[in-house]
């Protein structure tokens, strides 16, 4: 009867079965279930740019470095406000074309950060198209690859009003006198990077994340929230622009360092800058607010760091003043 | 009394398990006393001893030669009685010992009068300088196998396919490994780390390994079933579409056109279609091989070859056929078809060709054939329900990464009575593996088996996820098992094989150094890999800034590319090995009178 040693179709049968239903168990019907979830009611689709952007982002392979999914552990709290659901992924994860599939966003490399949410961490484009061109530009440590084939170098006399120009100082060009313009591709892949925003899903409904068992004492944390760190909360939320010595990016993002306004005894304009973001001054690129994504203490901490660091000397920020220009602009 | 030692080592194991479970929150300050971590130190710990082991019984046996301890106590023993001697014995002596001194030979005491001649060809080779005393003398390999021309031919294209494939897909790997280190070291798209990442994984797994297995396999199959092949144009069709989708698939890569970017299903739908192509091919041949044996039994390598291909055609076919692929369906597929990948594919496959090549190299019977049926169905059976462990945590359902979680502990069934058969295979013959060169790649790649496979197992718990997911410690596991099993049994394999087949035995210097460099290059890459990733993830944990991380990474990226380094040149070597054995030699001489070369080493 079960002479599989004596008995090649028997065996060859019998093993290819086995595993047939095995998968089918494991992964094809799972895979049809979690197919059919739906997306969640304050998502909206990808337009067509990001779409573009989203094929770019798959053809030179993010994937393989960047995750997009936020666990439900609590190490996870820094790249997400809510930790991943199946309906996040209703839009992006569609087949691409007859010969692409659909792409592998998840990913399981975090040689560089996460990406569910970059779009509201880093909301700028000027940073994004810098970023992209040479990543070392805005982040001296990074380690991921320039992408020079998103843009070209045009002669100043042949660029016109449509073409984004990315300030990028002369000696990192072929030709120093000429001007270095985003491609549509890298625009394409900016609005997608732009895209990335998790669903708000109003926090009744948030699925929550494990907690982990690391014990703050009670007392030392009221401490803690007196005195944040300035320090880390501005590498976290400022440095990638303003750099972590406070001198900027010619061209691209102002320096703090020595700044009228960061400086200035009377910290309004400042702390407004920091609420509602900034876009004057032609030559920079443009800030976006802050007031969603910083607390009170949060923007006092990094405003105080600002004005007591690299040679800046300005008498603190506190939270009350804070909380009172943010009502001031929340209702004028 | 076996099963009872295995369940209750799976209980053990399920029940840490469970208890790292039943606690959703960790206590990540002790991580470093959970059963995953202990279990990880305590399997590189084995694996640290036995390449200790190896190291120090040559140390030893080189020491031992210095210094002699018997002559030592002899030279005591003759002080002690020149002592004692009286006068007259000692003159009497000594006038003995003039005479003797004095005396010459005349150099034709022992020889007789005709011309010397082997005629029985005894002599195997002739040695002038017998003192050795860095390496043992290899054994060289005197049977001789009879092969049917083609078959012979069919495996040099396989197999040198496969090194040409090896060779490139490791230069690409080194190139990429370098790219951490200077990632402005080009400007090119062709070769933008993004691309070339699965350039490196899809030639290794597709070109190298895959080639090599089937080469191999076409002469177990051949040989077991005691028949020749069903239709060698038939292989020769399947080794044109298998290289065809590699160069394939390499360029549309290359040209940024990739499938979607989930692991080893890079290459677009087009280019898979040749490769399974290929495989069908393959397992149509191999099947027809084997129903048309010369023998009633199947031997239980055949099982393995079998049921690799029968499981990867399917696989294949499941992780291409588009009606499931979309949102987080993808993803279940995709935690399904890169585990299969290597589980049901290549470490099948390569299980089926240790099955016959390790016996065959040390010339006696496999311990236990039951153990190996046991082995083949358990494989099967958990293998394939783990893909999800690679998406711990993540939104796919928490039911499926339980079972992922569970049946990856259930490993421990297959891959220990696989290992338990291979080592008992080798017990008792212990001393040739100093004596040969093919037994250390097979000790490596059997000892990988248990640590690589079992590591695997700890690193899906729930609690070593939280600190290696994500990490570079994912790239140390995967080059312990590709590499530490797939790639040093393959090459065990191809040592113990060509000799036998084409009569021309590797330089012994070029397979010592092919191992060694090998050998440390893949503790170098490993262990760096591990550290740093495990210090990047707790780092993590910390909540420290992500920047931190990557600067923590550098000296650990330096290290892995120094292993790379040491692997790509153990590849050159072995390419070089490999060439002296294939290639048709000029002067036949040399193989019909082995007395008359006088190699050594």
């Amino acid at each position: 009867m079960l002479d599989f040693h004596k008995n090649h179709k028997l065996l060859v049968f019998t093993a290819f079965l086995g595993f047939a239903v095995l998968s089918t168990i494991i992964a094809i019907l799972p895979a049809v279930q979690l197919q059919e979830v739906e997306p969640l009611p304050g998502m909206r689709e990808l337009n067509s740019q990001e779409l573009q952007g989203l094929q770019v982002y798959v053809s030179e392979n993010c994937m393989s470095c960047h995750t997009q999914q936020v666990r439900n552990i609590e190490m996870d709290q820094v790249w997400g406000h809510r930790p991943s659901l199946a309906s996040d992924y209703y839009y992006s994860k569609k087949r691409q074309d007859i010969w692409r599939q659909s792409p592998s966003l998840l990913g399981s490399e975090r040689t560089g950060p996460d990406l569910s949410e970059i779009g509201k961490r880093q909301s700028g484009k000027e940073w994004h198209l810098l970023h992209l061109f040479n990543p070392r530009m805005v982040v001296k440590e990074s380690i991921m690859p320039s992408y020079p084939w998103l843009f070209e170098e045009k002669s100043p006399a042949l660029v016109t009003q449509k073409d984004v120009v990315v300030p990028v100082p002369q000696n990192l060009l072929k030709n120093p006198d000429h001007k270095l313009v985003a491609k549509p591709e890298a625009l394409n892949l900016v609005s997608y990077l732009q895209s990335l925003v998790q669903a708000d899903l109003g926090t009744a409904s948030d699925p929550g994340f494990i907690p982990s068992t690391r014990q703050t004492s009670a007392p030392s944390q009221e401490e803690n929230s007196l005195e944040l760190d300035g320090l880390q909360l501005y590498a976290e939320t400022c440095a990638a622009c303003h750099q972590p010595n406070g001198e900027g990016i010619v061209g691209a993002f102002p320096p703090l360092a020595g700044s009228e306004i960061v400086t200035d005894h009377d910290p309004d304009i400042l702390i407004q800058i920091i609420l509602s973001g900034y876009d004057a001054r032609p030559e920079f690129g443009a800030m976006p607010g802050f007031a969603d994504l910083l607390t009170d203490e949060e923007i006092a901490a990094i405003a105080n760091h600002e004005r007591t660091s690299w040679g800046n000397e300005a008498p603190k920020v506190t939270v009350e003043q804070v909380a009172e220009i943010r009502k001031f602009i929340l209702n004028p | 009394m076996k099963r009872i030692i295995l369940s209750s080592l799976l209980l053990f194991f399920l029940v840490g398990e469970t208890f790292s479970q039943t606690l959703p929150n960790p206590d990540l300050d002790n991580w470093w006393s959970s059963p995953g971590i202990i279990g990880t130190a305590l399997l590189i710990a084995i694996i640290s001893f036995v390449a200790i082991l190896i190291v120090g019984s040559r140390l030893s046996a080189f020491i031992q030669g210095l210094q002699n301890r018997s002559q030592l106590r002899e030279k005591e023993r003759i002080k002690f009685e020149l002592i004692n001697w009286e006068e007259e014995e000692l003159d009497w002596i000594l006038e003995k010992r003039r005479a003797a001194k004095t005396y010459r030979l005349t150099g034709r005491e022992l020889s007789g009068h005709g011309a010397s001649e082997d005629q029985r060809g005894l002599i195997a080779k002739v040695t002038r300088h017998p003192e050795n005393p860095l390496v043992d003398e290899k054994k060289q390999e005197t049977l001789r196998l009879e092969t049917p021309e083609p078959l012979r031919n069919l495996m040099g294209w396989y197999l040198g396919a496969a090194v040409f494939w090896l060779v490139f897909g490791t230069m690409v790997g080194q190139y990429v490994g370098m790219k951490f280190i200077w990632p402005e070291m080009d400007q090119s798209p062709w070769l933008s780390f993004g691309r070339l990442r699965p350039v490196h994984t899809n030639t290794v797994f597709w070109g190298w390994a895959s080639l090599a297995m089937v080469g191999l396999g076409y002469f177990v199959i051949s040989r077991t079933s005691n028949t020749r092949i069903f239709s060698y144009t038939l292989a020769r069709v399947a080794w044109y579409l298998m290289n065809f989708a590699v160069v394939l698939g390499n360029l549309f890569l290359m040209n940024g056109i990739n499938n979607g970017g989930g692991e080893y299903r890079e290459y677009i739908w087009p280019v898979a279609v040749l490769f399974a192509g290929g495989l069908i091919l393959t397992f149509y041949n191999f099947y027809q091989t084997v129903a048309s044996r010369k023998i009633s039994e199947i031997y239980i390598s055949n099982w393995y070859l079998l049921g690799g291909l029968i499981w990867t055609i399917t696989l294949v076919l499941i992780g291409y056929i588009p009606t499931f692929q979309d949102g987080l369906g993808e993803t279940v597929i995709q935690g399904y078809y890169m585990h299969q990948g290597v589980g049901m594919w290549f470490m099948t496959f390569t299980l089926g060709l240790i099955y016959y090549y390790l016996p065959t190299a040390l010339n006696k019977p496999i311990y236990s054939y039951s153990l190996g049926v046991l082995a083949f169905w358990t494989q099967m059976l958990f293998y394939t329900l783990i893909g999800t462990h690679h998406f711990v945590f993540s939104p796919l359902p928490w039911w499926l990464q339980t079972v992922a979680i569970v049946f990856s502990a259930g490993m421990f069934i297959p891959v220990l009575s696989g290992t338990t058969n291979f080592l008992m295979t080798m017990k008792g013959s212990w001393s040739a593996i100093s004596k040969s060169y093919v037994l250390p790649f097979f000790l490596v790649g059997v000892v990988f088996y248990f640590v690589g496979s079992t590591q695997g197992s700890l690193q899906a718990f729930r609690l070593t996820n939280f600190i290696w997911h994500f990490t570079d410690f994912n790239v140390a596991h995967s080059h312990m098992t590709m590499y530490g099993i797939i790639t040093f049994i393959l090459w065990a394999c191809i040592y113990a094989l060509l000799p036998k087949v084409t009569g021309k035995e590797p330089p012994g210097l070029g397979v010592g150094i092919h191992f060694w460099l090998a050998f440390v290059g893949l503790f170098a890459y490993m262990i760096s890999l591990m550290a740093g990733g495990t210090l990047r993830g707790l780092s993590w944990i910390e909540g420290e800034n992500f920047i931190h991380s990557v600067i923590l990474m550098q000296p650990y990226w330096v290290w892995r590319a120094i292993g790379g380094t040491l692997m790509l040149v153990s590849h050159l070597v072995f390419a070089f090995n490999f060439i002296k054995m294939v290639r048709a030699d000029k002067s036949e001489t040399v193989q019909l009178s082995p007395a008359l070369s006088s190699t050594h080493i």
